[in-house]
């Protein structure tokens, strides 16, 4: 079974839908803005003769036609990475700022950490975790290509992610772009259409409610998590986001992406879930022209303690 | 077994201490020393590292970071490869070229584009017109007008030796 065709009762137009499903997607470089800025980049680029447009959405992206992110001196010079479209929506929802803690609970192979760190000027920490240590070296490559000096790279699960190896016990916000069935990605790789199954998709929800749980709980009050993924599941979407609001203290709450979205599904295959899951939101290939995807805001509930003075205590948690 | 003295651990990252003078773990290069070394050969004024920390793993690799961090620090990576030393002649990363070499002064070696593809691409080039030290230099050449480091590289007798590593080097075209 085409796991596509099992979404077709979501989007307004489905055959516009699996139409833009079949394209190619074609390759995409953020600017790594701590390095060089989005003129510098076009300049050399022109220079260089390589072709390049702009995405209207975002002036520090930009499409390569010929393809070949990695082919050129920008590249070279860390000042920019290759990374598909949607990918920077999380990073963008998340809006981590200097000097704060972040948690990038599944990291590798490090497109967001590095867009994240960037974000934060490099400066403050950002801890970016993966279970699969030879994951962990093309993020590493990754980060030092690009020259992050705030980053921490730890390999555990991250389910139960303990802060022990930390200077400190809690974060300032956390991304969970968790590990999927990927159907999203099928523009870049087909055969993630070939290898679906729903076995897996009931398989790796359960994990997916395990890391986001962990992150709400790793997040200070009034923090912020962002739960993403690239699968149209709602089990793996949705779903995930219902458990973990009905365990955790975390309300969803509105990120304005800057592209056509729709809102979340509150129900699917006989489930019902929280009404506030159409805060989150759908990117569907056929809207933007680009990849699909999922996206949440949350924030930790309880007291903002917010510049409070409790920054820095050492504490750790047991 | 037991041994006094506290010593190097592979595993871990250890904050590097401050003087020589604080040295604890034989062999370990102190702040001020990577400071001033920087300074001396690259004309890199210590100011452009502070708020840093210095961080020892295995055998002399030096790390620089931006972050907070418990010292030790038992996790995969801290911050970004910054020096080899617990050798002779220390060795900056080429990416610490990359990230830092915009702000030297001296030992850095200006190639023309054709020297700068060929630096690149790993190859090793005769370049007798160099008049500066020889050792380690950082390489760099005009990008969009201004002067971008492009990584670093080993001068001896009158050759430029490129160190960048096998994974970061490029097939680039000549930009005139």
């Amino acid at each position: 079974m085409n796991p596509l065709e099992r979404y077709e009762p979501l989007v307004d137009d489905a055959a516009a839908f699996r139409a833009a499903c079949d394209r190619p997607l074609p390759s995409v470089v953020r600017v790594n803005q701590m390095a060089a800025s989005p003129a510098r980049v076009r300049e050399a680029f022109d220079e260089e003769g390589v072709a390049h447009e702009p995405v209207g959405w975002h002036d520090g992206l930009f499409r390569l036609p010929d393809g070949n992110p990695g082919g050129n001196w920008p590249y070279v010079h860390g000042w920019t990475h290759g990374q598909e479209e949607v990918s920077v929506l999380p990073g963008l929802a998340l809006d981590p700022q200097p000097g704060e803690r972040v948690w990038d609970a599944c990291a590798a192979p490090g497109s967001k950490t590095t867009q994240i760190a960037d974000a934060m000027d490099d400066e403050g920490t950002v801890v970016a975790n993966d279970n699969n240590l030879g994951r962990l070296s093309a993020l590493r490559h990754n980060a030092e290509r690009l020259g992050i000096t705030n980053a921490i790279v730890t390999n555990q699960d991250a389910r139960n992610f303990s802060t022990k190896p930390l200077a400190f016990d809690e974060f300032d916000r956390a991304l969970v772009d968790a590990p999927c069935s990927c159907e999203g990605t099928c523009r870049k790789n087909p055969d993630v259409v070939d290898q679906w199954t729903l076995d897996h998709v009931h398989a790796v929800a359960g994990i997916q409610k395990g890391i986001l749980a962990r992150a709400v709980q790793a997040t200070r009050p009034g923090g912020t998590v962002v739960y993403s993924t690239c699968t149209f599941a709602p089990e793996e979407n949705e779903a995930v986001l219902d458990h973990v609001l009905g365990e955790e203290a975390c309300e969803i709450v509105d990120s304005d992406l800057p592209v056509d979205t729709v809102p979340g599904v509150t129900e699917w295959d006989g489930e019902t879930y929280d009404e506030s899951v159409t805060r989150a939101q759908r990117v569907y290939p056929h809207h933007n022209d680009t990849g699909g995807f999922f996206c949440a805001k949350l924030r930790v509930g309880g007291e903002d303690e917010e510049s409070a003075g409790e920054a820095g205590d050492g504490e750790v948690a047991a | 077994m037991t041994d006094d003295a506290p010593t190097n651990d592979g595993q871990r990252f250890d904050r590097l201490p401050e003087t020589p003078d604080d040295r604890e773990v034989e062999g370990r290069a102190s702040r001020r020393e990577v400071l001033d070394w920087f300074e001396e050969r690259f004309g890199i004024e210590p100011d452009v590292f502070e708020g840093y920390s210095f961080w020892e793993k295995g055998a002399g690799k030096v790390w620089i970071f931006n972050g907070e961090a418990t010292d030790p620090s038992e996790v995969e990576a801290i911050g970004m490869t910054l020096l080899r030393t617990r050798q002779e002649h220390w060795k900056p990363t080429s990416r610490a070229a990359t990230r830092f070499g915009h702000r030297a002064t001296t030992g850095v070696i200006e190639l023309n584009p054709e020297q700068a593809s060929r630096f690149v691409a790993g190859e090793d080039q005769a370049l007798p017109a160099w008049d500066g030290d020889w050792g380690y230099l950082i390489a760099t050449h005009e990008v969009a007008g201004e002067r971008a480091p492009i990584g670093a590289g080993l001068y001896l007798y009158d050759e430029l030796r490129s160190v960048v590593p096998k994974g970061s080097r490029a097939d680039l075209p000549v930009v005139e």
